[in-house]
């Protein structure tokens, strides 16, 4: 089994540096990608269906289509990484981050060729120190061997690259938040349109693209769309760098074809639930998508068909919710942090995750009433997609009408026994 | 006034972007390198080197959970509160930590070393329960663990 975005990560946690880098075929897309005009570029990856690997599962090449070319484009131009791997759950960015870092920065580079960028930003969540450290050295070799900077290898083209350390909170990894805190600004999002391809930081065409999404690029323009869609078990391209958290045996994160079924993870890779507890349900893709249950372990892990099972793909990486913890618990404590992360800017946002987290607590200490779990199901109603103008709020929604769905007796013997069962 | 070497390493971030505002949270971090936290006098003097108001660069300031505007002891621990550490033992952690240290989140020990506070997903769940200390990450913690890691930070 092929697994290229993991491939030379060491497995003793040192990071790979440029010379093991390039000694593997490091830096060749890039040669490549720099031969190339733009357009032909968005055709390769757009051939390869490669879909972002952030969470919502644009297909990038149709993304990168949106921004203007060629001399009348406005300049300068950017493509930001997005490295705020902050989705509770999510810890598989982190991997590529510390382990390859120059592969996420070659990725970078093909994709400022893809749409003709001037400056690159990393922007890189506060709290990943170690891959501070190694994404601003590896960034530092990659201008001193000529990758970076004017006429890089003598193509005539200029990049610059900038790391960031964020400042906090879960808002910067939103797209248009992440564009606002960048500028120095409140992480508030931003109205699409327009859409930042084709206004973004300060106004120019700019590209947000996810951690895991940018490692792909290198590995698809060396071998090719053909290639790339073989890897995976879906029409969707690729691997995927999936992850399981939670009371299984051996909790981690693997990268396996695309559309992997959520019972290989589980049982194979995670290596089933300790000893003591069974499965209840799973988060599959991060905090902010609907819980699923025994009845879909089956489902292929990709963006179509966990869809269709009535949740996302998220991010990849699945909580587990085991028979000892209780789920009203653990949804409490999902909500609290959906209204603690709220920006403040859209009211049903931060009005009624505030409103959904205190009656999680009253139900969950026993102090609810069964009447709340209608407001419950009320509220996920009205922070629905389309009310607020960036996906926390309709995200907060996911975990709590599925647990309302699968967990109902779960909060109802909360409500009758005036107590959570789970506490002693 | 801000001290030199502050000035030189705002002044370095400043040749990244292309408005004084956009490094104004790099400014703020640098700030709190050097001083632990950011002040309302750290603050005022910010404002007039990126050419801001006091209020907007307030407001950014308090947005942001890493940007301290109140002091902190000589070490900050942040415990992981979110999904993975709350299933994996966050609340035994947490009243560990709260009644061996004797402050609640949000607090500082009398004897200022230590500041502890909550914090979002740490981005290392497969080692659940996880915490860090000045920026080192602590994981696969119990009360055991903890009590071996705080010694090291005196």
């Amino acid at each position: 089994m092929e697994k290229p975005l993991t491939q030379r990560i060491r497995s003793d946690g040192e990071v790979v540096d440029i010379g093991a880098y390039e000694s593997t075929g490091g830096y060749q897309a890039l040669r490549k990608a720099l031969k190339l005009v733009p357009k032909e570029i968005i055709e390769i990856v757009k051939q390869s269906n490669l879909r972002g690997r952030g969470g919502a599962g644009f297909p990038t090449g149709a993304k990168w289509s949106f921004v203007p070319l060629g001399p009348e484009a406005p300049r300068p131009k950017y493509i930001v990484c997005n490295a705020d791997e902050m989705e509770p759950g999510t810890f598989k960015d982190r991997v590529l981050l510390e382990g390859d870092p120059h592969e996420v920065i070659e990725g970078l580079m093909i994709g400022a060729c893809a749409i003709e960028a001037d400056v690159a930003y990393i922007f890189l969540r506060g709290e990943y120190k170690l891959a501070g450290q190694r994404l601003a050295r590896a960034v530092e070799e990659a201008y001193q061997r000529g990758y970076l900077g004017k006429n890089i290898l003598g193509s005539g083209r200029n990049l610059e690259m900038v790391l960031h350390m964020s400042g906090g909170r879960y808002m910067c990894g939103e797209e248009t938040g992440l564009l606002n805190a960048l500028e120095g600004k409140r992480a508030n999002p931003r109205a699409k349109p327009p859409f930042p391809q084709v206004s973004g930081l300060w106004g120019k065409p700019t590209i947000v693209q996810n951690v895991e999404t940018l490692a792909n690029l290198s590995h698809i323009i060396n071998n090719g769309p053909e290639w790339f869609k073989k890897l995976s078990l879906t029409p969707d391209g690729g691997t995927k760098l999936y992850g399981a958290s939670g009371k299984v045996k051996r909790p981690g994160v693997w990268e396996l074809p695309l559309g992997t079924p959520a019972r290989e993870i589980l049982e194979q890779h995670a290596g089933g639930m300790r000893d003591g507890v069974k499965f209840r349900g799973m988060l599959p893709g991060g905090a902010s998508t609907d819980f699923l249950v025994e009845e879909h372990l089956d489902v292929k892990m990709d963006f179509n068909e966990v869809q269709k099972a009535g949740s996302r793909l998220g991010t990849g990486t699945m909580i587990i919710l085991d028979d000892q913890t209780c789920p009203v618990g653990m949804i409490c404590n999902l909500e609290q942090f959906f209204a603690q992360e709220s920006c403040g800017w859209c009211t049903p946002c931060w009005s009624g995750l505030a409103w959904a987290a205190k009656m999680l607590e009253a139900i969950e200490e026993g102090r609810g009433e069964l009447g709340q779990l209608d407001k419950l199901a009320y509220i996920t109603r009205f922070v629905a997609p389309g009310n607020t103008y960036c996906a926390l709020a309709p995200g907060a929604a996911e975990p709590l009408q599925s647990g309302l769905k699968y967990f109902r007796e779960d909060f109802e013997r909360h409500i009758r026994e005036k107590r959570c069962p789970w506490s002693h | 006034m801000l001290r030199p070497e502050v000035r030189q390493e705002i002044e370095a971030e400043l040749e990244h972007y292309p408005t004084k505002q956009a490094v104004c949270i790099d400014a703020m971090l640098i700030v709190q390198k050097h001083r632990g936290w950011v002040s309302d006098e750290s603050l005022k003097d910010l404002a007039e080197f990126l050419g801001m108001s006091v209020e907007d660069l307030d407001g950014v300031a308090t947005f942001y959970n890493l940007i301290f505007r109140r002091p902190v002891g000589r070490h900050v621990i942040m415990v992981c509160d979110s999904v993975s550490c709350w299933i994996m033992g966050y609340e035994r952690l947490r009243k560990h930590l709260t009644s061996r240290l004797g402050i609640q989140m949000g607090e500082t020990t009398a004897d200022g070393r230590f500041t502890l506070l909550p914090i979002v997903c740490l981005g290392t769940c497969d080692h659940a329960p996880a915490m860090m200390v000045d920026g080192d990450l602590h994981r696969d913690l119990d009360p055991e663990k903890v009590n071996v890691i705080l010694e090291k930070y005196q």
